[in-house]
């Protein structure tokens, strides 16, 4: 589904990036963890094109990223993506948050855009607050808010940038639950995050990443129960997140 | 637009047709002369009482303060042309009647000259009033306290500790202020003085070559612009504050 | 006396000052109309990232805001009837003062206006940008419903405050001769002879206008319902 082939992106005389390739299959959930700066969010952003990399090749269900040809717009739509700081948009309520970029981006008409806004309002447990306006939600219902927009899309695959980051912890879980329930209905999902319980509950693979490189790509078991055959800097990362 | 329309340039040097020995570029040399003296006398006017009226309106004292918000009431809310016209026409008749009758005996630019200075600087200097007012508003409490309480004077205060910075923080606020002055002290050709976009009014009525004379003037203006913005930047350069950025702390 | 002798002198020639007061204002909404319009464009070509209209649009600003008003009402009542004649081919017949206005107005203050629109712009949080683009929103397209939306409206003190400047500025027009409120209330006191009085009554009545006017803003920014998220 995602292909990311050798990567690299830099910044002047900075590499953000370096040789980065991996691959996340159908249905697979992949984490995406590592220290600050490690350029994690970077590479989930190389994956529809919100960063564009400097060598290398990326590819969406088939299509090349980078390719001048491919239309950006189309393929964005189709993958959806949530953010750190929700991103809803504060001029609109929720509803209509959910159904801009249906109508605008995928030409829905309008009822068909907002019974879809409704179920998956619905889904993620915010029924009642259509009408009201993202200022009036707390983090975590703007959060949930923000990845029903995502889903409104019928992506084909969904990225989170570390989507409970800036979360009060009690807000934390009620969003990793909704995201949870994804990856047991199947989607296919790659996640920036540092709730390594979440990643214990349902990731398939597990990414870590160190200064532009990524340094493990192995299974949520190899990760998780190996730790000895983990390379150094793996082993210190893990020791300190662990003790949470 | 330019298709029956003969250029030239050479206008410029052309003798001018009322018989003063000088030609057109002359004119506007001398229109360049009086705006940067209307300018220049304006901004000092403006600095002298806009500081004063700025720190007005930031003690603790009702009355003072009162005192400049009503200055800048008056002055930021009237056009400037009427405030011309207000100085060139209505205070001489307002003056006792010896000084009225002095002030109307002066050679008629000189009288121009001053209205124009006096109007802009008053004018320009309710804007300076604001930008000093932020700029003392922009630093933290604290600075007036502790100043305060080394034993200063509340006026020592203001002068030693609170102005000196606030300057520095309204350095680019008062360029684009410079720069305006400039650009207002057009206003005075609608009292007859001959500024430079009044004497390119008259190249364009005593030649007939309007385009040229314009285009003169604007690049005078654009250069004016360009000089002063990098006179700003040298001051902003010279009394800079390492590793104090923009009076934010 | 001299309070009773102004009120009858202005009560005869009331309908020249409220034709004055019409023009001034007229010049005044049509250029901020057109003013934010044209000033929102410039904005965004200013952002973008198109060389040409990057430069484009910061030479018009800059060049607009370099030079006096005056010189831009002059330039314009020179050129537009030529413009006019040359576009469609007739003489202007009709009073060509008030277009050249308006025109000139329009296009010299959405130099000022784009600048406010723009750093509006830079003030929405370039997350939003993003989160348009993952939603599959081209660059226009997100600009044009996300990113001007919540701009527009954080400045609108400032849209209001510059139009009450412009409202002031509109006096200017003295010099192509135009008869709007300043200009009425100046030929009415050189054919009457009061001069004082008129010049005072026309200070007072900008006076009075321009300060409810900036009320009515600051009115304005404390019930504004629109809250930052976040």
């Amino acid at each position: 589904m995602i292909e990311i082939n050798n990567v690299s992106k830099q910044y002047g005389a900075f590499h953000v990036l370096t040789d980065c390739s991996t691959k996340v299959a159908k249905g697979e959930v992949v984490v995406v963890c590592g220290p600050s700066g490690s350029g994690k969010s970077t590479l989930i952003k190389t994956i529809n094109g919100l960063e564009p990399i400097n060598k290398g090749d990326i590819r969406v269900n088939g299509t090349s990223v980078c390719s001048p040809k491919t239309n950006l717009s189309q393929l964005r739509s189709k993958v959806g993506m949530v953010f750190q700081n929700f991103e809803l948009f504060p001029h609109l309520s929720i509803i209509e948050n959910l159904t801009i970029a249906q109508i605008k981006v995928l030409g829905r008409k309008r009822n068909e855009a907002d019974d879809k806004g409704r179920t998956y309002l619905d889904r993620v447990g915010l029924k009642e607050q259509a009408a009201k306006y993202p200022a009036q939600l707390s983090g975590g219902q703007q959060q949930r808010a923000a990845i029903a927009r995502a889903l409104c899309m019928d992506p084909i695959c969904m990225l989170f940038d570390e989507p409970t980051s800036a979360l009060d912890p009690e807000m934390v879980n009620e969003v990793l639950d909704v995201m949870v329930q994804l990856a047991r209905e199947g989607t296919t999902m790659m996640c920036v995050t540092h709730e390594m319980g979440f990643a214990r509950k349902v990731a398939d693979r597990v990414i870590f990443m160190d200064a532009g490189r990524i340094i493990e790509d192995t299974s949520k078991a190899e990760f998780f129960g190996n730790i000895e055959a983990r390379t150094d800097r793996a082993k210190q990362f893990l020791s300190r997140i662990l003790q949470h | 637009m330019f298709k029956n329309y003969s250029w030239d340039w050479g206008v410029f040097l052309q003798p001018v047709s009322t018989g003063e020995p000088t030609n057109y570029l002359g004119w506007l040399l001398a229109g360049f002369y009086n705006t940067v003296v209307l300018a220049l006398s304006a901004s000092l006017i403006a600095f002298a009482v806009g500081v004063v009226m700025g720190v007005l309106r930031t003690t603790p004292n009702r009355w003072l303060a009162a005192l400049g918000t009503t200055y800048v009431g008056i002055f930021r809310n009237i056009p400037v042309i009427v405030q011309l016209f207000a100085w060139y026409f209505v205070l001489p008749e307002l003056l006792p009647t010896s000084m009225g009758t002095w002030f109307k005996q002066l050679p008629a630019s000189t009288q121009m000259m001053t209205s124009a200075v006096l109007c802009l600087g008053l004018y320009m200097g309710a804007r300076v009033c604001e930008l000093i007012r932020s700029g003392i508003e922009t630093l933290p409490k604290g600075q007036r306290s502790a100043a305060l309480a080394l034993g200063l004077t509340l006026p020592q205060a203001y002068r030693y500790v609170l102005l000196p910075v606030a300057f520095r923080v309204a350095i680019p606020p008062l360029t684009s202020e410079m720069i305006n002055v400039f650009k207002n002290s057009a206003v005075a050709s609608t009292i007859g003085l001959l500024e430079l976009s009044a004497q390119a009014q008259q190249l364009v009525d005593y030649t007939a070559h309007p385009y040229e004379s314009f285009a003169a003037a604007t690049a005078v203006y654009i250069s004016i612009n360009v000089i002063v913005v990098l006179i700003m930047r040298q001051v902003e350069v010279s009394v800079h504050l390492p590793g104090y950025i923009g009076g934010k702390s | 006396m001299i309070a009773i002798d102004l009120l009858s002198d202005i009560t005869n020639s009331l309908p020249s000052l409220a034709a004055g007061m019409v023009t001034s204002l007229k010049i005044t909404a049509i250029a901020v109309v057109f003013g934010i319009v044209w000033g929102a464009i410039l904005a965004v070509m200013r952002l973008s990232s198109f060389r040409p209209f990057a430069l484009f649009a910061q030479g018009y600003v800059m060049l607009l805001r370099s030079i006096p008003l005056i010189m831009v009402l002059l330039w314009f009542f020179l050129m537009v009837p030529q413009l006019i004649q040359n576009l469609f081919g007739v003489s202007p017949r009709t009073d060509i003062r008030l277009v050249s206005a308006m025109v000139a107005f329009s296009l010299f203050e959405a130099a000022y206006y784009s600048e406010i629109i723009r750093a509006g712009i830079q003030a929405v949080s370039r997350g939003q940008m993003s989160a348009a683009n993952a939603l599959g929103m081209p660059y226009l397209m997100a600009m044009r419903l996300i990113v001007l939306p919540q701009a527009l409206r954080a400045t609108v003190p400032a849209l209001l405050t510059q139009g009450i400047v412009l409202f002031q500025d509109t006096s200017l027009v003295y010099v192509i001769g135009l008869a709007d409120f300043f200009r009425s209330a100046k030929n009415i006191a050189d054919r009457d002879g009061n001069t004082v009085e008129m010049i005072l009554f026309a200070g007072s009545v900008y006076l009075i206008i321009s300060l409810l006017a900036s009320a009515g803003v600051q009115f304005l920014q404390r019930g504004g319902r629109y809250v930052k998220v976040g």
